[in-house]
């Protein structure tokens, strides 16, 4: 037996016409990881796809330890030792931690007897739950854990079918960084044993950490593979965008000497949440949020949206005092934000990308007392916008914004807020698992709203994205300010230090 | 911490809700009629709420998987008629396998336009509800349709001092709780309500599932269609006419939840029994007829609001697992 355990070749793909995949080819050894990296809408996904049994491939070979495969579906993939740990997980929170464990393969009470066997499940449970270091019980509903416990569930659940290939798409983006490095040190594990990892990332030093070997796809085609050692972080970022990204962040004029404050808070309290916040956020100006996961950072842009209630405090929008907030008041006062959770709050993934545009502007953009909507109108808005925006899709009026990629969506999200001309921005994770690319757009077109006067409330847990881009860091922690830098003091371990210091 | 015990505190509360509720009708009730709260009333009640009990397990699976089926009345309806006209001559150990046949029978044809055609089901069991009764009414001539002594005879007997129709739902019952608690089929079930897509991403056979439920509940109303019109010895034109009411709210009652994945059969059963005695204690309190849709409406409209309360709740709490780097 060689020591390959997969080998790809020649994958090509079409969807309506387009071709997605061009030839790719793939090599994993046995016991290795294979670092996947490209922008979004590189191939990664569909490839992937291929392999776990999503999606057919059109042409191409796909061989597993040495025989040609074809997985038709997640079953037929999972029978052959390929499992998937998609970004989203495919757990159930109403089953118990077991039985998502088991759920395709029961043990049962005998051949024939279609009755679970508890007992058995229960162990052979624990034993899986070990493997992957998990202390909790397997009868535990696993809508009581937390997301970094729930992937090792499903890490759990990929051993317990013999998996020989695991893939990870994505599996940081949910998790804390003690998560990340417990799950970093099982994906180890896994290696030692003799199974193979296919890693698919954004956070590039992650990808050299972990990877033994690492495969760069560009436009659907493979444009760099081999030994990690072969590869740095900049070498990747030049192959995955095919110029030479030298500077990640767009240059700025810097702030005009910021105008006057366009948001102040004073003494903003909540019991649990935020303790005795203050700032001022001035027009034309970046204030960029650091902290750590739990730090209340976005808690913080929630209740200055209006999502949550504050109990003691003041906020002032240019000067005036404002009442209890709710999202409609901070929006006639021309605050916008952009959610962290952009699948779950930000879009309508069904419906089309003009609707998604123009939906927060629908009120102010008709015409009349009875408010009739103004469809052409409208659609040139949404036009404008995403052009604006640049968003990459056929046809906005008609392609839902489920089919966009990662980067595409977040750029809908941003344009249907500037579609309101917001003075005030509150941006939580903007960037959150979007490729180098689309970064860079999202930070230009945060230059342009800077330039044209609006003040940004940037909230990021990448420290040198805010460094890159903020005109000062506020540092928060357990619900309170640590400290404000300005440009001239941003430091990585200053701010880090900022954000631990108990 | 606070806010989150009390939002555990108002969740349990909501899910006791339907039990209050109970009590406090039959305190209501027994204040104000003297024959509520005797022991043969309580018999009374849940003979009577057997059938409802009995058709609202088999609409807990299709619940469980984000569906409903409105067309149970008019298959007990159906069942009813085909039992008088057709099957009168043969024993019961022959006619009821044959009517859950039909009843099952008639859920595939909405599992084929669900699961094939991807129609909600709600729309095509709404067609089905109309087209049921129609065929129906089509073979009894809308006349009332008699049935034969077997039939009536189990409608009036017991077995051990207990009505047959109590034995029946038990057995109902039973191997429902054992099909949705013991099987890695019931199991599947509660994980295809909770996410279809998941589910499919998980390895599980998605679309035979959603197919069995809908034919497990069509049997179901036969056999609820059975009980019932063992009971009452014949069917009128109205049988089982909008009992796919009292079945949903009896479902929706017991704790199983519209959006799908939660739920059971004990619940269901409880539903049923709380539908039931409300209906019993207008009955006793000689009230207005023209009142009974209205309370019925009344608790329909507790039933969801209770579950469209329960599932926010529960979002919220799933939502706001706060990450706190210890």
């Amino acid at each position: 037996m060689s020591d390959l355990l997969l080998k790809v070749a020649g994958l090509n793909k079409s969807f309506f016409g387009v071709q997605v995949l061009r030839d790719v080819g793939l090599e994993l050894r046995r016991g290795t990881v294979l670092g996947l990296v490209g922008e979004n809408g590189s191939g990664k996904s569909t490839t992937m796809n291929i392999l776990g049994g999503v999606l057919t491939k059109d042409s191409g070979r796909v061989e597993l330890a040495g025989e040609e495969v074809q997985p038709a579906s997640s079953r037929d993939a999972l029978a052959l030792g390929i499992a998937f740990i998609h970004q989203e997980l495919s757990l159930f929170p109403n089953l118990s931690v077991e039985e998502n464990i088991f759920l395709d393969h029961f043990p049962k009470r005998g051949a024939g007897i279609p009755f679970i066997d508890r007992r058995r499940l229960r162990d052979q449970a624990s034993k899986a739950l070990e493997l992957v270091d998990l202390k909790v019980s397997p009868t535990t509903p696993v809508m009581r854990l937390p997301q970094g416990e729930r992937q090792l569930i499903e890490i759990a659940k990929a051993l317990t079918r013999q998996a020989r290939l695991i893939i990870f798409d994505e599996p940081t983006t949910s998790l804390t960084a003690r998560e990340t490095e417990r799950l970093f040190e099982i994906i180890g594990r896994l290696r030692a044993q003799g199974i193979s990892v296919i890693y698919i990332s954004h956070i590039l030093q992650d990808v050299m950490r972990l990877s033994d070997d690492i495969a760069v796809l560009r436009d659907g085609e493979v444009v760099g593979a081999g030994r990690r050692e072969d590869f740095t972080v900049e070498r990747l970022v030049t192959l995955m965008v095919g110029r030479s990204i030298d500077r990640l962040f767009p240059e700025r004029e810097p702030s005009q000497g910021p105008g006057g404050a366009a948001l102040s808070v004073r003494g903003l309290s909540q019991p649990g949440v935020v303790r005795d916040v203050s700032f001022e956020l001035r027009r034309g100006e970046v204030l960029g949020v650091s902290g750590l996961m739990g730090s209340g950072r976005s808690e913080l842009a929630r209740i200055l949206f209006g999502l949550d209630p504050y109990s003691e405090g003041e906020v002032r929008v240019a000067g005036e005092r404002l009442p209890p907030l709710k999202p409609r008041l901070a929006m006639d006062r021309g605050v916008a934000f952009l959610t962290e959770d952009r699948r779950g709050e930000g879009l309508m993934m069904e419906a089309s990308i003009a609707d998604n545009i123009v939906l927060p502007s629908l009120v102010e953009r008709s015409r009349g007392f009875i408010r009739w909507l103004d469809p052409a109108g409208l659609d040139q808005a949404a036009r404008d916008m995403a052009e604006r925006v640049r968003v990459n899709a056929r046809a906005i009026d008609t392609a839902a914004a489920r089919t966009l990629s990662g980067g595409n969506q977040q750029k809908v999200v941003i344009a249907k807020w500037l579609l309101r001309a917001p003075s005030i921005f509150i941006l939580d994770e903007p960037t959150r698992g979007i490729d180098v690319g689309a970064k860079y757009e999202v930070y230009k077109i945060i230059n342009t709203m800077v330039a044209g006067g609006a003040a940004i409330l940037f909230i990021s847990s990448e420290i040198e994205e805010l460094i890159g881009m903020a005109d000062r860091i506020m540092v928060m922690g357990r619900g309170e300010i640590r400290g404000f830098f300005e440009r001239a003091s941003f430091d990585r371990e200053t701010l880090m230090s900022a954000a631990l210091w108990q | 911490m606070n806010g989150l015990n009390s939002r555990a505190l108002a969740l349990i509360a909501l899910r006791f809700a339907p039990l209050m509720l109970f009590v406090a009708l039959c305190i209501v009730f027994g204040a104000l009629s003297d024959r509520f709260l005797s022991l043969a009333n309580f018999r009374n009640i849940l003979a009577q709420s057997t059938h409802v009990a009995v058709m609202a397990i088999g609409m807990t699976f299709v619940l469980l998987v984000r569906g409903v089926d409105l067309s149970v009345g008019s298959v007990m309806y159906l069942v009813a008629v085909a039992m008088g006209l057709y099957l009168s001559g043969l024993p019961l150990a022959l006619s009821i396998p044959a009517i859950v046949l039909i009843g099952a029978a008639f859920g595939a044809v909405n599992a084929c336009f669900v699961t094939g055609l991807r129609i909600a089901s709600f729309i095509v069991t709404l067609a089905t509800l109309f087209i049921g009764r129609g065929f129906a009414l089509y073979l009894s001539e809308t006349k009332m349709v008699f049935q034969s002594d077997t039939v009536q005879t189990l409608g009036r007997s017991s077995f051990l001092a207990i009505p047959w129709a109590i034995w029946i739902a038990a057995a109902v019952a039973c191997a429902a709780w054992v099909t949705l608690t013991q099987t890695p089929y019931g199991r599947q079930i509660y994980a295809v309500g909770a996410d279809p897509d998941s589910a499919a991403k998980a390895g599980i056979r998605v679309q035979p599932i959603v197919f069995s439920v809908f034919c497990i509940c069509g049997a179901c109303a036969a056999i609820g269609a059975l009980i019932s019109v063992s009971q009452v010895g014949a069917a009128a034109a109205t049988f089982g006419y909008q009992e796919e009411f009292p079945v949903i709210a009896a479902a929706v009652l017991g704790g199983t939840s519209l959006f799908g994945g939660r739920g059971g059969v004990f619940g269901s059963i409880f539903g049923a029994v709380l539908v039931q005695t409300t209906a019993n204690g207008l009955v006793m309190l000689n009230a207005d007829p023209y009142l009974y849709p209205l309370v019925n409406s009344l608790i329909i409209f507790i039933a969801a609001w209770v579950d469209g309360r329960r599932r926010l709740m529960t979002e919220r709490i799933e939502q706001r697992k706060i990450r706190v780097e210890a």
